[in-house]
């Protein structure tokens, strides 16, 4: 047990009083964690999270007047533009909520083109987001014209972050899938990996409401 | 761009210290590092360090090397106090002291960045990682990866502020960074990005180790341990990950918001431009407050340790120490305000926080009492754990007594900001946090090595912090009421502050005589290991699961997972007396990992690339993080088995060592 | 010399505000000793008998001992609670009573006098007078002094020890204090909040003076001394630290004003309110 090296005073000590690890060959692998634990631990990030959110949500609050001289919500937003992204994000969340069901099912195909229409639609809505963003900018009402202009690109810009990185998580999934189907282990990790594409969903609805809807009240 | 300011953003030149005392520090820190990195590669350590520590994802060699790092950061953040108390006694009349402004400034900005979020906290998790899985009975805690995550961000946390003694400067803004003096209109050099990333660093890792520790006491417990079964330290830890959880992230988003603002030319906290500084120090205490609680509750817990062992006796009410818990937890997020009653939000608001404020002292008088109940009708033995208990409940109940008058809107706008409330802060801290956090690096230190601490050093220690203390703080109370404000680089002599700062150094020199008493203890001890040796797992006679195995705990913690019927469960284990044949099993512990260390080192080049502005570096850190991180996700072989016949092997030769009673 | 009344303003009151805030300051003070008195006593009391070496107490050990009579139990979280509801009533009360804003009354008229934080001094503006000094405030003993207070510079914080408590002075922004001197006599007023390198230098002069001494102050002023205009003023907000008192014998009327406009919207405001957005000052009052 005790590892055979050359050691010195201090190494001594740590060595023989604290024990050292044994290691071992490979043997085959065994699932430490039940899934309820990195299940639970997951809902406790998405708390976390929700906090993340919910301070975006209080400094916009507080600076949704704060134009100084420049336009205000009402001025530069098009409703349209939103219900068609409202649209498209629901319906990727509709989606996947149908792909999860697929996987339930055993059926591979289906979960591949599930996960990829998602996929698709996150993309456009990403797409749309930044083109929306870039006129902003062009057009001289950037992030560093005003409070309230800066509040709204980080709010709306921070969804929009993690929406992309759902992307990101979405396409290693994807390979996952494709390069050891449904395991156990992949399976709870598009259940995860579900959990947290609603979860933006429902962060957007807010955003929908309290950003947009509310700037023409 | 031409490609110099491409590769190197804004580094040149003139980044490096010019004053001697900055020099001598940077020069100090450089010699040391390279010092000790020579003698690991003379001796050929690295290997064993390597595998041994580096990469472990075992708690208990976690928690270790947290203290280790949180210790170095303290002798850096006590090495500032003295700067400041040294300043503070000679800047009077004529005099400037011997430092300039700006750099006094940048010294107590980082003295106060350092000790809370460097020192407290790493104390912290260090001995929640020490402690917790044995505690409650497990092996490990929920997420091993993610805990070694969490501390190699804390080390590139503190290794990206001490960096900033090197190159560039630190932020003169204080420790929590109020724009817009914050902003880059007022503080144009690299100093507040470093203060920025640095903590966003850090805290992401404890943000991750909240979120860890509150799965593992939720999920992990020994079966029959249910709620009100648990360790009273357990339960303190549960609430303080429990504020981790929900109070970080706030600070997350603070400090991006102010980088934002530094950054990207944003108006969040800006004078005009639409900011609104008011926001940000209602975010960053909406954290702050919060965030004292995270770092005392974990210490109460201690406490309740300690005085139960040491007085022979049940904690006293038990049942309202878990309920003041839980009060202090639930009340810490609506009393954020006491903090600005200054900044005029009228009398309903401020009376409203001050009440609450008020409140909260409440449940933290129940636990006082309690602790002294448990001493009543005990047998009581002053080791320093009891001695630092002591220090304790003298210290931090009259600079409760501060923070009550301070918690009268009324009274704070007399005592706001002046030297009054930096002795109240710091008698809460120094006698509530760190002389509980030593009270258990005492009480659990034979329980990782196997052999106790110098109980004579430990002693002499004590007295020189309790002693120390008095006259470094007890004179800042007077300064508060005599109009002395905080942060002052030099004062007129006509106002008779000086010799109270005179013995506020004397103060500020003993204490630093303690801490040189507890280096002297640890050395002595391993000297004397062999005299002062832990036979039997259990040296204190102690109440709960972690002194059921044996000194140094084995890395699986327990060969058999214990079964508990009871609170204090050791000591329901010892009455019964039962000795049941032990059945080996095959254990199955994660395997090591270097991703962690990988992990965390792209993420602090990617900060010191967003301080410089150097993209390059930030896209790469940042990508590189991803990366590791989704290579770890897709690792399926995590875990490795220790066979039941090593278990028993490893069982019997720590059974040897003396006799173990289960 | 410091005579022992100045060393310790804030137990030396020389207005009444200060002297209710030192009263709650005592009050606070005696009803924590309710607790921390019996506490201390139980503290030395059983550390003493059940210390181990007492061989006399070893008797009394219960290890399993741990709660009291529920009735006894109930006691001590009862007696804070009662302290606890009695500090309420005075957080409440004294609250409202000693809210900065709350205008006072006294034996003399009031004054109002306009205050700028600046790097790194203090600029006082007597609107009514139309003088303006840097680094000293002379106002008549017993007349309630209402300051309106903003800053042009990060933020700081307006303290008179001796007079008051003190209030934040942030950009953009207005904040006010009511204070008054009970008699004549010298005040040592400082900034309370960390405004860069200068800081520690950015100390005023308070002073109360009789009705008479005070009109005569104001007509010498007047006679002598520089004009603030828009231009000297830029002059004058420019970093400087330990500035010397100095005295402006005719001050634009609107300066105060218009510093604080000027973080409300990009264009150089004149007293219009165009553009002020009410969200922009959410504590204080609008300036006229």
């Amino acid at each position: 047990m005790q590892k055979k090296s050359d050691y010195s005073f201090v190494a001594c000590i740590l060595d023989n009083y604290m024990n050292t690890q044994t290691h071992n060959s490979e043997h085959e692998q065994v699932e430490v964690h039940t899934g309820s634990t990195t299940l639970f631990g997951f809902w406790v990030y998405l708390m976390t999270d929700f906090v993340l959110f919910a301070s975006l949500f209080a400094t916009f609050a507080v600076l949704r007047g704060n134009t100084f001289g420049g336009p205000g919500g009402h001025d530069i937003f098009d409703l349209h533009f939103v219900l068609i992204e409202t649209i498209i994000l629901l319906t990727s969340s509709f989606v996947c909520g149908m792909t999860l069901l697929a996987a339930r099912r055993g059926s591979v195909p289906r979960v591949l083109m599930g996960l990829v229409t998602t996929g698709l639609l996150g993309a456009t809505f990403v797409f749309l987001e930044v083109s929306e963003f870039v006129k902003l900018v062009a057009s001289g009402n950037g992030f560093d014209r005003s409070g309230f202009l800066s509040s709204y690109f980080t709010l709306v810009g921070t969804h929009g972050l993690h929406v992309a990185l759902g992307l990101v998580w979405l396409i290693v999934l994807i390979g996952a899938v494709l390069s050891r189907g449904l395991s156990e282990s992949t399976m709870r990790k598009l259940l995860l990996w579900s959990i947290f594409w609603h979860f933006l969903d429902i962060i957007w609805i807010f955003i929908f409401t309290i950003v947009y809807l509310l700037a023409f009240t | 761009m031409n490609w110099t300011s491409f590769i190197f953003g804004k580094l040149s030149w003139s980044v490096f210290p010019t004053s001697p005392i900055a020099i001598g520090g940077a020069v100090f820190m450089v010699v040391v590092g390279l010092s000790l990195v020579t003698y690991i590669t003379k001796r050929g350590h690295w290997k064993y360090l390597w595998h041994e520590w580096f990469t472990s994802l075992d708690p208990k060699r976690i928690g270790v090397m947290y203290i280790l790092v949180a210790s170095v950061m303290l002798v850096r953040g006590s090495a500032d106090a003295l700067l400041m108390r040294a300043q503070q006694a000679t800047s009077v009349g004529a005099s400037q002291g011997i430092l300039s402004p700006e750099h006094f400034q940048q010294i107590f900005s980082a003295h106060g960045s350092i000790m809370i979020f460097f020192v407290a906290m790493g104390l912290m998790f260090g001995l929640i990682n020490l402690v917790v899985p044995l505690q409650i009975g497990a092996r490990d805690v929920a997420f091993p990866f993610l805990n070694s995550v969490s501390f190699w961000l804390f080390v590139a946390g503190a290794a990206l502020i001490n960096v900033s003694l090197i190159v560039g400067d630190f932020s003169t803004a204080g420790w929590l960074s109020y724009p817009p003096l914050s902003e880059l209109a007022y503080s144009p050099t690299s100093g507040v990005d470093y203060w920025i990333w640095s903590l966003q660093i850090g805290g992401l890792g404890s943000l991750l180790s909240g979120i860890n520790f509150l799965v593992t006491i939720v999920k992990m417990r020994a079966k029959g341990m249910s709620w009100m079964r648990m360790p009273m330290f357990t339960w303190t830890v549960l609430g303080a990950m429990s504020l981790v959880v929900f109070a970080f992230p706030i600070l997350t988003v603070t400090l991006t918001l102010l980088a934002l603002d530094r950054t990207l030319g944003m108006h969040f906290f800006t004078a005009g431009g639409g900011g609104n500084m008011m926001m940000y120090i209602n975010l960053i205490w909406a954290w702050g407050h919060p965030e004292v609680y995270i770092l005392v509750l974990p210490a109460f817990g201690i406490f309740s340790e300690v005085v139960s062992v040491f007085s022979a006796k049940k904690l006293a009410g038990y049942t309202s120490m878990v309920f003041s818990s839980i009060g202090i937890v639930f009340f810490s997020f609506v009393v954020w305000l006491h903090h600005f009653f200054t900044m005029g939000a009228g009398a309903d608001v401020n009376a409203f926080f001050g009440i609450m404020t008020a409140v909260i002292a409440v449940p933290t008088g129940v636990k006082m009492f309690n602790w002294l109940f448990t001493m009543y009708r005990g047998r009581i033995r002053f080791e320093s754990p009891m001695l630092w208990f002591v220090g304790f409940v003298i210290l931090f109940t009259l600079g409760g007594v501060a923070g009550v008058i301070l918690a009268e809107p009324a009274a704070d706008y007399q005592l706001h900001n002046s030297l009054f409330l930096v002795a109240h802060f710091h008698t809460m801290i120094l006698s509530g946090v760190l002389f509980g956090y030593f009270a258990g690096i005492t009480y659990w230190f034979p329980k990782i090595f196997g052999f106790t601490l110098n109980e004579k050093y430990g002693r002499r220690a004590f007295w020189c912090w309790f002693v120390g203390f008095i006259l470094a703080f007890g004179p800042l109370y007077i300064l508060g009421f005599m109009g002395a404000t905080r942060r002052l680089d030099h004062y007129d002599a006509s106002l008779g502050w000086q010799p109270l700062f005179i013995v506020a150094g004397i103060g500020a020199v003993i204490i630093m005589f303690g801490l040189i008493f507890q280096v002297i203890q640890i050395i002595v001890s391993i000297r004397e290991r062999h005299q002062h040796r832990d036979l039997t797992g259990d040296p204190w006679n102690g109440h709960t699961l972690e002194w059921s195995v044996p000194s140094p705990a084995p890395s699986y913690n327990f060969a058999v997972l214990p079964v508990v019927h009871s609170r204090d469960a050791f000591w329901a284990q010892k009455d019964a007396g039962m000795k049941s044949p032990i059945e080996y099993t095959d254990i199955e512990m994660p395997k090591n990992s270097a991703l962690g260390i990988f992990l965390a080192a792209l993420v602090g080049l990617a900060g010191f690339g967003i301080v410089w502005h150097i993209w390059w570096l930030v896209t790469v850190g940042i990508l590189g993080a991803f990366a590791v991180f989704i290579v770890r996700t897709m690792d399926d072989e995590t875990e490795m088995i220790i066979p039941a016949s090593v278990v028993h092997a490893e069982e019997e030769r720590l059974q040897f060592r003396g006799v173990h009673s289960r | 010399m410091v005579s022992p009344y100045q060393a310790i303003p804030v137990l030396h009151p020389q207005g009444p505000v200060a002297l209710a805030e030192l009263h709650v300051i005592g009050i606070t003070l005696l009803l924590s000793s309710i607790i921390v008195v019996p506490l201390f006593i139980m503290l030395a009391v059983f550390a003493w008998k059940y210390r181990i070496g007492n061989t006399k107490s070893a008797r009394e050990h219960h290890p399993r001992w741990d709660h009291m009579n529920p009735l006894f139990e109930f006691a001590w979280w009862l007696v804070p609670a009662i302290i606890i509801v009695m500090l309420s009533v005075v957080a409440w009360v004294s609250s409202h009573q000693l809210d900065p804003y709350v205008p006072l009354v006294g034996t003399e008229a009031p004054i109002t006098i306009q205050v700028v934080a600046l790097d790194w001094k203090w600029l006082f503006i007597y609107p009514e007078q139309g003088i303006a000094t840097v680094n000293m405030v002379e106002f008549p003993a017993g007349a309630p002094v209402h300051f309106e207070i903003t800053s042009d510079a990060p933020m700081n914080s307006f303290w008179i020890p001796a007079l008051a408590g003190q209030i934040m002075a942030m950009p953009g922004m207005q904040t006010q204090l009511n204070v008054l001197a009970s008699n004549p006599g010298e005040f040592r007023g400082v900034s309370a909040n960390l405004s860069g390198a200068g800081f520690a230098g950015m100390n005023f002069e308070a002073k109360a003076v009789s009705e008479d001494d005070f009109s005569a102050w104001i007509a010498s002023v007047k006679a002598s001394s520089p004009t603030l205009t828009r231009d000297s003023y830029q002059t004058l907000a420019v970093t400087s630290s330990n500035n010397p008192i100095t005295y402006y014998s005719m001050v634009d009327s609107s300066l105060y004003t218009s510093i604080i406009n000027s973080y409300m919207t990009p264009q150089d405001a004149s007293t219009s309110t165009d553009g002020m957005n009410m969200n922009d000052m959410p504590m204080g009052t609008m300036t006229p």
